[in-house]
């Protein structure tokens, strides 16, 4: 909300203004955050009030130009070239003279342009600085001064802007009302309530009024005005104010209603009495109705849109927009002013449902003062009556019982207790009572003091103990209360769990990956590249409704696809070696949906109803995937580096596996977007956790990857939390180092090979390790040679050649016995 | 060659005469000083100290002495050949020094060479910062909450007292999850995991929670849609703002340094009541230390309390939040938060591991 300090301060009783740093500085202290603080201006140099006296259309160029004679003082006539064309002889205008500077340094001279000779310029609002809006120059309304006066005088331009973002439950704050009233309870100045108007009693009904929905509409009150004189123009110290507001003047009735708005924080709206035709009715919409709107668009209602219908259907969108077919207009004397307090609930969907946001919505969706129709309507009223000599009718509509704030108690040293202050004595009713509520104080049976307020009617807010306490802690200044730290409890630490994360996290870094965090929107046809089939699990994704990018409208079920995008970006980039990884959730639905219970927040849940809501979400692994493309082991003076491969993946994972501890396994898998031949299933146990490999051809095709580009990915919430308590014992006698090789069919795996010549070697046996696999001519068709060193010691003496060699023989039979291998000969 | 019984030959003997005893030594001395390296010494031992040096062939004369003569003839040969071994020893040892001198020398390398063979790793500075965040406050005895992303709008939303229809849903603008009426959204902030936390704990409850979350921001240089928070809560008998605030101060002290402090503005948040805006006083600002808007923070709303089945009347809490993708770009200075979200290599490589 925008407004301007002249209009702020003539509600407030100072001895001396304050500037408006220093009242932009204490709407902070108090919570209302301040957006900007716009002095006006600056303008220097002459700038005067003109009168039009003659138009001439100059149609020789592109758009249409104006050359004036504008008399801006006592026989003084200056030829002004103007674009604009929003104006007609005899307006009256602000014109700036040479010599004068507008805001941005915009400094008027005299000058030819457009093959005239132009002796200053006609001004737009947003070229003096008071308003945004350029749609043409500002036309004064007559009688608002003679040519030749000073006109910065007359617009006020020694004045700020404050621009003010009330939190949402302080609807209150916005109208200059309740803003000048927080810059009391501040600065504790005296407050003179604009709100504070006479109510005549009525005499009868201005229209008739049913509500049928009295959920949507607690109180509707209505004002008739007659004899309105169309052509009464909205006074100027009103428009500036609305433009300085930062609103446009429309016509007196609408400006009116608006302007009331912005003092007194009621929204109003103005019907031409005459389009009306029958009783009003407040209900909901019904199915298929339609209204054109102020704007002039169709809408379609919805049955939870509250309307105002007449005779001829609905006529108003209720608190969001008026109809057009009971705009006031050009012609309009017979004007119905209506006031009313809507379900600030229902306002907010209407709102989100229609896209339209308005000045009144904002206000009704936070609530207003249910007490304040009447006083609104009055006013706008006798307005109304001052400047277009409107008679207002005896009679007032006035239906509707408004649920009015509940008296809230407390104890008396609750908001102490809560900040961790002593307040002086009194403190807790004086502020409550400055912020308008009636405060009484009592003794409770138990001896304690008891604070009891009955909230003002623009205070909703105010509904629990907290709420109050918050009320004193931020007048008396949240700069008051000390810096404490809590005595420390016993923290155990991080959880296991989350110290291997840790691990895995840092030792991937280590390894050379560099961590990425791709938005885990995906879009689904990533899936096709992938050549994933059509019940492929991975394709069941989690829907968003409302995604920023239309196409990536799924959570991610795997890390991959955000994976290979931002690979993509970097090679785009010139990156030729990368190694990425990313530790993120994925999420997976659930085979059977389960719906989530409808529960309240008046209690704890049960452990049940806990317990299905958290069965309601998806599953949500935390997952732990790499992509590397590119060298590994970089290329160099030392020699040609190594081009990233399959084992490199595996590697990566296994490394990421034993950095949580947990030794996985390996066995050859088939799954898309691994290549088939190149794609190894990593499992605890027996137990699959994730895949790692080269990626197929025709993926890698498909999404322009450099060829032989390898991906891992791992459940890292499927691995166990083995216990990790190892206790070596180290023996310091010799080894016997022992070297076999055995030939094997080319099918069975190393794997197999290791873990069986490493269960049979005994306990002898310290440490295997392959150094080299051959394949070739020798050997025949379809055979491979693994060549093993075997590392023997024992624990408590020197170990003999043969002790050893008759453990490896034992291995090599094992192997020979289970996997067909034979000693290379 | 004089034998044993050979009658005395006056020009034998004279091998065995001081002077040419010094003769062979001098000449050794010049030998040996004349090898210029190891190779060569050893190329002229042989004539000075083998079988056929002088003063071994003159040692063979000796037994044709007179018996006299003999111990005299055979300590100056003794002294003789042990002068030339020493001759040669010292030489040996100079040369060999020099060799290995040489060795080294000629094995050295340009040790500037580079030698980056293998790409360095990093981890994201956000996830970096997390970590670090969540060990001040394991030091202040605090433990590390967790949450899923996506939420039902229960804990997102009603737990933390946003009511249906309350202008606060539509603040943050949330991601919704298909269809329509799932209840389900994507976690518009860290909070939830305060109404988990109450529900799943024992208390006193002190718990920190890093986490990622989601809201309907487009990507700009100070907004993305995916971003981190870290949550912080705290339900305990007695606890107060003066704790809430002194809890904020050392976290900024711990982040920003001994210089920094924190300070409140009143605000609206539908979980806590009294709520604030936290600003911190951030000593390294680009252009002068000042006031840096860093979060949200507040006394637990006794509503919240009330629907995880906590007494309001006997505990009070405090609670507060921090984006660390914002924290991360004022502690930085990085202008674009575009680099945080796009997984440059180049932007994270420079983070390393702890950075």
């Amino acid at each position: 909300m925008r407004i301007p300090v002249s209009w702020l301060v003539e509600h407030l009783g100072f001895d001396e203004v304050p500037t408006p740093d220093e009242l932009a500085e204490a709407f902070t202290r108090i919570g209302i955050e301040v957006e900007e603080v716009s002095p006006l201006g600056p303008v220097t140099g002459p700038i005067v009030a003109g009168r039009v006296v003659a138009i001439e259309e100059l149609t020789e160029f592109k758009k249409p130009i104006r050359y004036c004679q504008v008399e801006v003082g006592p026989e003084q006539v200056n030829n002004i070239i103007c674009g604009a064309t929003n104006f007609v002889e005899g307006d009256s205008v602000v014109v700036a003279l040479p010599g004068a500077v507008l805001p941005g340094g915009f400094a008027i001279a005299e000058r030819k342009t457009y093959g005239r000779v132009s002796q200053g310029m006609i001004c737009a609002s947003d070229e003096l600085g008071i308003g945004d809006d350029h749609s043409g120059i500002l036309v004064l309304p007559t009688g608002t001064a003679q040519p030749g006066d000073d006109a910065l005088e007359l617009l006020g331009l020694n004045d700020t802007v404050i621009e003010l973002a009330p939190t949402p439950d302080r609807g209150y704050a916005f109208s200059v009302r309740g803003l000048a009233r927080e810059i009391a309870c501040a600065l504790d100045v005296p407050f003179g309530d604009p709100g504070l108007i006479e109510v005549p009693e009525p005499e009868g009904e201005a229209w008739p009024v049913h509500i049928e929905d009295r959920p949507g509409c607690s109180r509707f009150v209505a004002r008739r005005v007659t004899g309105v004189d169309p052509t009464a123009p909205t006074p100027w110290w009103m428009r500036r104010r609305l433009m300085l507001a930062g609103m446009r003047s429309i016509s007196l009735p609408v400006d009116i209603t608006n302007y009331v708005m912005l003092e007194l924080g009621q929204p109003l709206h103005a019907f031409d009495a005459a389009s009306l035709s029958g009783a009003l009715t407040v209900r909901r919409a019904l199915a298929g109705e339609k209204l054109t709107t102020l704007d002039d668009q169709v809408r379609a209602l919805d049955v939870d849109d509250i309307v105002i219908a007449d005779d001829s259907g609905v006529i108003s969108l209720a608190g969001v927009m008026g109809g057009a077919s009971t705009e006031v207009g050009d012609s309009s004397s017979d004007i119905l002013l209506e006031a009313a307090n809507w379900d600030p609930a229902s306002i907010a969907r209407t709102v989100r449902r229609h896209k339209l946001p308005s000045e009144a919505a904002k206000r009704f969706e936070r609530t207003v003062d249910p007490a304040l129709a009447p006083v609104a309507l009055e006013r706008a009223a006798k307005l109304l009556n001052h400047y277009a000599e409107g008679q207002i009718k005896p009679g007032r509509t006035d239906v509707g019982v408004p649920a009015l704030p509940e008296p809230v108690s407390m104890p008396i040293d609750l908001p102490d207790r809560i900040a961790g202050v002593r307040y002086a004595r009194g403190v807790t009713a004086r502020r409550l009572g400055q912020i308008g509520c009636q405060v009484s104080v009592t003794t409770s049976e138990e001896g304690q003091t008891i604070v009891t307020a009955v909230p003002p009617t623009w205070r909703s807010d105010l509904v629990q103990p907290a709420d109050l306490v918050e009320e004193v802690l931020r007048l008396e200044g949240y700069d008051t209360i000390p810096s404490v730290l809590p005595p420390a409890p016993a923290g155990r630490g991080l959880t296991e769990q989350q110290r291997r994360r840790r691990t895995v996290w840092r030792t991937l870094a280590e390894d050379g990956f560099v961590e990425v965090k791709p938005f885990p929107f995906i879009d689904p046809s990533v899936f096709d590249a992938f050549g994933l089939a059509a019940d492929d699990v991975r394709r069941n994704a989690v829907g968003v409704l409302n995604p920023l990018e239309a196409d990536k409208n799924v959570l991610a079920t795997t890390l991959l696809p955000g994976l290979l995008e931002t690979l993509q970006r970097n090679l785009a980039r010139g990156a030729k070696d990368v190694s990425l990884y990313n530790i993120a959730q994925v999420t997976l639905p659930r085979a059977q949906q389960v719906p989530v219970p409808a529960l309240g927040v008046d209690r704890r849940p049960t452990e049940a109803e806990v317990a299905s809501l958290l069965a309601s979400l998806p599953h949500q692994p935390l997952h732990v995937a790499g992509v590397l493309t590119g060298h590994r082991e970089l290329a160099g003076w030392w020699g040609k580096g190594r081009i990233a491969d399959w084992s490199d993946a595996v590697e990566a994972a296994r490394r990421a596996a034993q950095a949580y501890g947990v030794t996985l396994r390996v066995v050859a898998s088939d799954l898309l977007p691994w290549h088939p031949g190149r794609c190894a299933e990593l499992r605890v146990g027996d137990w699959p956790v994730g895949h790692a490999g080269e990626l197929h051809p025709k993926v890698i095709e498909a999404l322009g990857l450099p060829k032989r580009t390898v991906a891992f990915e791992l459940d890292l919430d499927a691995l166990p939390l083995e216990d990790h308590r190892p206790a070596p014992t180290v023996s310091a006698y010799p080894p016997v180092l022992l070297d076999v090789a055995l030939v094997v069919d080319a099918s069975v795996p190393v794997q197999s090979v290791s873990e069986v010549l490493g269960a049979s070697a005994g306990d002898l046996l310290e440490d295997i390790r392959l150094f080299d696999v051959y394949t070739g001519e020798q050997l025949g068709e379809g055979k491979k040679s693994l060549a093993y060193s075997l590392r023997f010691r024992a624990p408590d003496r020197t170990l003999t050649v043969e002790e050893a060699t008759a453990a490896r023989d034992a291995a090599v039979t094992a192997a020979g016995e289970r996997l067909g291998a034979a000693l290379r000969a | 060659m004089s034998g044993a019984n050979d009658p005395y030959d006056p020009k034998q003997v004279a091998a065995l005469s001081a002077e040419n005893l010094d003769a062979a030594v001098q000449k050794a001395r010049e030998a040996f000083a004349g090898a210029a390296d190891l190779e060569a010494l050893a190329a002229v031992k042989p004539g000075h100290l083998g079988d056929r040096s002088p003063v071994l062939l003159a040692r063979r004369e000796i037994g044709a002495l007179p018996p006299k003569a003999k111990a005299e003839a055979g300590k100056r040969v003794n002294e003789a050949q042990s002068a030339i071994k020493t001759a040669f020893d010292e030489r040996h040892a100079v040369l060999q020094v020099e060799r290995d001198e040489r060795v080294l020398r000629e094995e050295s390398v340009d040790v500037t060479l580079p030698w980056d063979r293998f790409p360095r790793g990093a981890r994201h500075p956000i996830t970096t910062l997390a970590e670090r965040i969540g060990d001040v406050f394991v030091a202040m005895g605090y433990e590390i909450a967790e949450g899923p992303e996506l939420e039902t709008e229960w804990f997102n939303f009603d737990a933390l007292n946003f009511g249906k229809d309350h202008p606060a849903r539509s603040m943050q603008d949330t991601f919704y999850i298909a269809p329509g009426d799932s209840q389900l959204v994507l976690r518009t902030h860290t909070s939830p995991v305060q109404a988990r936390t109450l529900l799943d704990r024992d208390l006193p409850v002190y718990v920190v929670c890093p986490g990622r979350t989601f809201r309907t921001d487009e990507l700009d240089a100070t907004h993305t849609p995916v971003f981190h928070q870290v949550e912080g809560l705290a339900v305990d008998k007695g606890l107060t703002m003066g704790h809430l605030k002194g809890t904020l101060d050392s976290f900024a002290r711990a982040m920003f340094g001994e210089d920094s402090k924190t300070r409140l503005r009143p605000s609206f948040f539908p979980f806590t009541e009294p709520s604030a805006e936290v600003d911190v006083w951030f000593p390294e600002k680009k252009g002068g230390a000042g006031w840096v808007e860093w979060g949200g923070c507040g006394m637990v709303n006794p509503n919240v309390l009330r629907a995880t089945g906590v007494d309001p009347d006997v505990y009070s809490g405090f609670a507060f939040g921090m984006g660390l993708e914002r924290t991360l770009q004022f502690r930085n200075g990085l202008p674009d938060m575009r680099d945080m979200v796009e997984g440059d290599v180049r932007f994270t490589q420079p983070f390393g591991t702890e950075a």
